[in-house]
């Protein structure tokens, strides 16, 4: 039970929020210059965003949250459930952060607010359970915020890490509306591959110790101590060139749709060699495909929304606009979702 | 699918920029070739997933020492 498509319900709005601070990987003085270029041309990751120490993913939710929520002149009573989508959220679960952000954003206290705590495949996640909550006439709008600041995950030593990632986070409103349009979902999660991308120490499997935080070289040019992440570059790359094509073809099969229905297919922002290699599998045009690695990196939850924001505002807000949204990684775990806009919100890129 | 140790040498070797067609051979030691890198070896998955329909992980390259290592892992697969 993958498949499923949900009624009534419709995206109205999306805003994305960076840190000001930019980190260019050129400028990288840590490791061989030839090798930086190399990975920039191939990743396609050129600069990307960094938050300052004391900022975190939840601050730049919440600017993008309650800039977009005053734009659209939206009831603030009307928000009646909020999830938060992040891997980096303000406390270690206990509390979650959503409702430090219902708080935050003056939401009525009616309203349920919980984490998901997902990254690349998130934001289709997100999507997909508040749209099913919103199944229910009850539920009149639905906020969602989602991203993470992988700078504090990060070590600047591990260079299959350290030049591909960026801070963002963003906020959507989807509101219950009567329409023939409907969304659709793939969804899926393969565990099995649950070591390609992970945080080895500080959960309760292997918690927090002395060892830590002692920084280890487990090869040349890549140092990080356990509470740090690790990236499988070789398994995720693997990963992603077989699941993303099978799960945008499972959907298509599903909703008897194909690339002529879509115009544009936007995906989690991996990398560029690997999201060029899924969309010649999937004979997509050059053109329905855009990207917002070159400035912003690979950057999680976000990555989906930062690139309709940063480059098909114009395309966005001023028509129908039929959607293919696809992101797959850590977990692993995967999700596509076709949707239909109709002049969406898109805000201008925030900068805190 | 049958693949030759041959055909993959040759499919192998178009992954490098800097390598002569038939300098290498099933006994070479991957990390020994000059242009090796992490990059390389997703190329190396792209390649295997479009050429031979078959998914290399992480572990399939780590653990290999020569070309026939590699050939060995995808024949196992196929």
């Amino acid at each position: 039970m993958a498949n499923f498509s949900i009624q009534n319900v419709q995206l109205s709005g999306v805003s994305v929020c960076v840190p000001k601070k930019k980190v260019k990987n050129k400028d990288n003085k840590l490791f061989n210059s030839d090798e930086v270029t190399k990975f920039s041309q191939s990743t396609g990751v050129y600069e990307f965003r960094v938050a300052e120490k004391e900022v975190t993913t939840a601050d730049l939710g919440f600017e993008a949250a309650n800039s977009l929520l005053d734009e659209m002149n939206i009831d603030r009573n009307e928000i009646d459930i909020l999830l938060f989508v992040s891997q980096t959220p303000d406390y270690l679960n206990v509390p979650n952060t959503a409702p430090i952000l219902q708080d935050r954003l003056k939401l009525s206290k009616q309203c349920i607010a919980f984490d998901i705590p997902l990254g690349c495949s998130g934001f289709v996640y997100g999507l997909s359970v508040i749209a099913s909550f919103m199944q229910n006439p009850a539920f009149r709008k639905g906020l969602l915020i989602f991203g993470d600041t992988p700078s504090k995950t990060v070590n600047k030593k591990d260079k299959s890490t350290s030049l591909l990632f960026g801070d963002a986070a963003g906020a959507v409103i989807l509101e219950s509306k009567e329409s023939n349009q409907k969304m659709i979902f793939n969804l899926g999660t393969d565990g099995s591959g649950y070591k390609a991308i992970i945080i080895p120490e500080g959960g309760y499997r292997n918690p927090f110790n002395d060892n830590s935080l002692i920084e280890n070289e487990i090869e040349k040019d890549i140092v990080r101590n356990k509470c740090e992440i690790v990236l499988d570059g070789m398994d995720v790359f693997s990963f992603g060139i077989s699941q993303a094509p099978k799960t945008i073809k499972e959907l298509y099969e599903f909703a008897i749709l194909s690339n002529e229905e879509v115009d544009f297919a936007v995906f989690h922002q991996a990398n560029m060699m690997m999201n060029e290699m899924i969309r010649k599998k999937l004979k997509l045009e050059k053109e329905k495909v855009p990207y917002s690695l070159e400035k912003f990196g690979n950057t999680s939850s976000a990555s989906i929304p930062i690139t309709m924001v940063t480059q098909l505002k114009t395309q966005l807000e001023k028509d129908k606009m039929r959607l293919l949204l696809c992101g797959f990684g850590v977990g692993l775990s995967w999700g596509t979702c076709y949707l239909e806009t109709e002049n969406l919100k898109v805000m201008d890129l925030i900068e805190l | 699918m049958k693949l030759e140790i041959t055909t993959f040498i040759q499919d192998f070797e178009q992954l490098f920029d800097e390598v002569e067609q038939g300098t290498i051979t099933q006994d070479t030691v991957i990390r020994d070739l000059d242009e090796w890198s992490s990059l390389i070896a997703l190329t190396l998955i792209a390649m295997a997933d479009e050429n031979y329909e078959i998914k290399l992980t992480g572990d399939d390259i780590r653990t290999s020492i020569t070309v026939n290592d590699v050939y060995q892992k995808i024949i196992g697969k196929l």
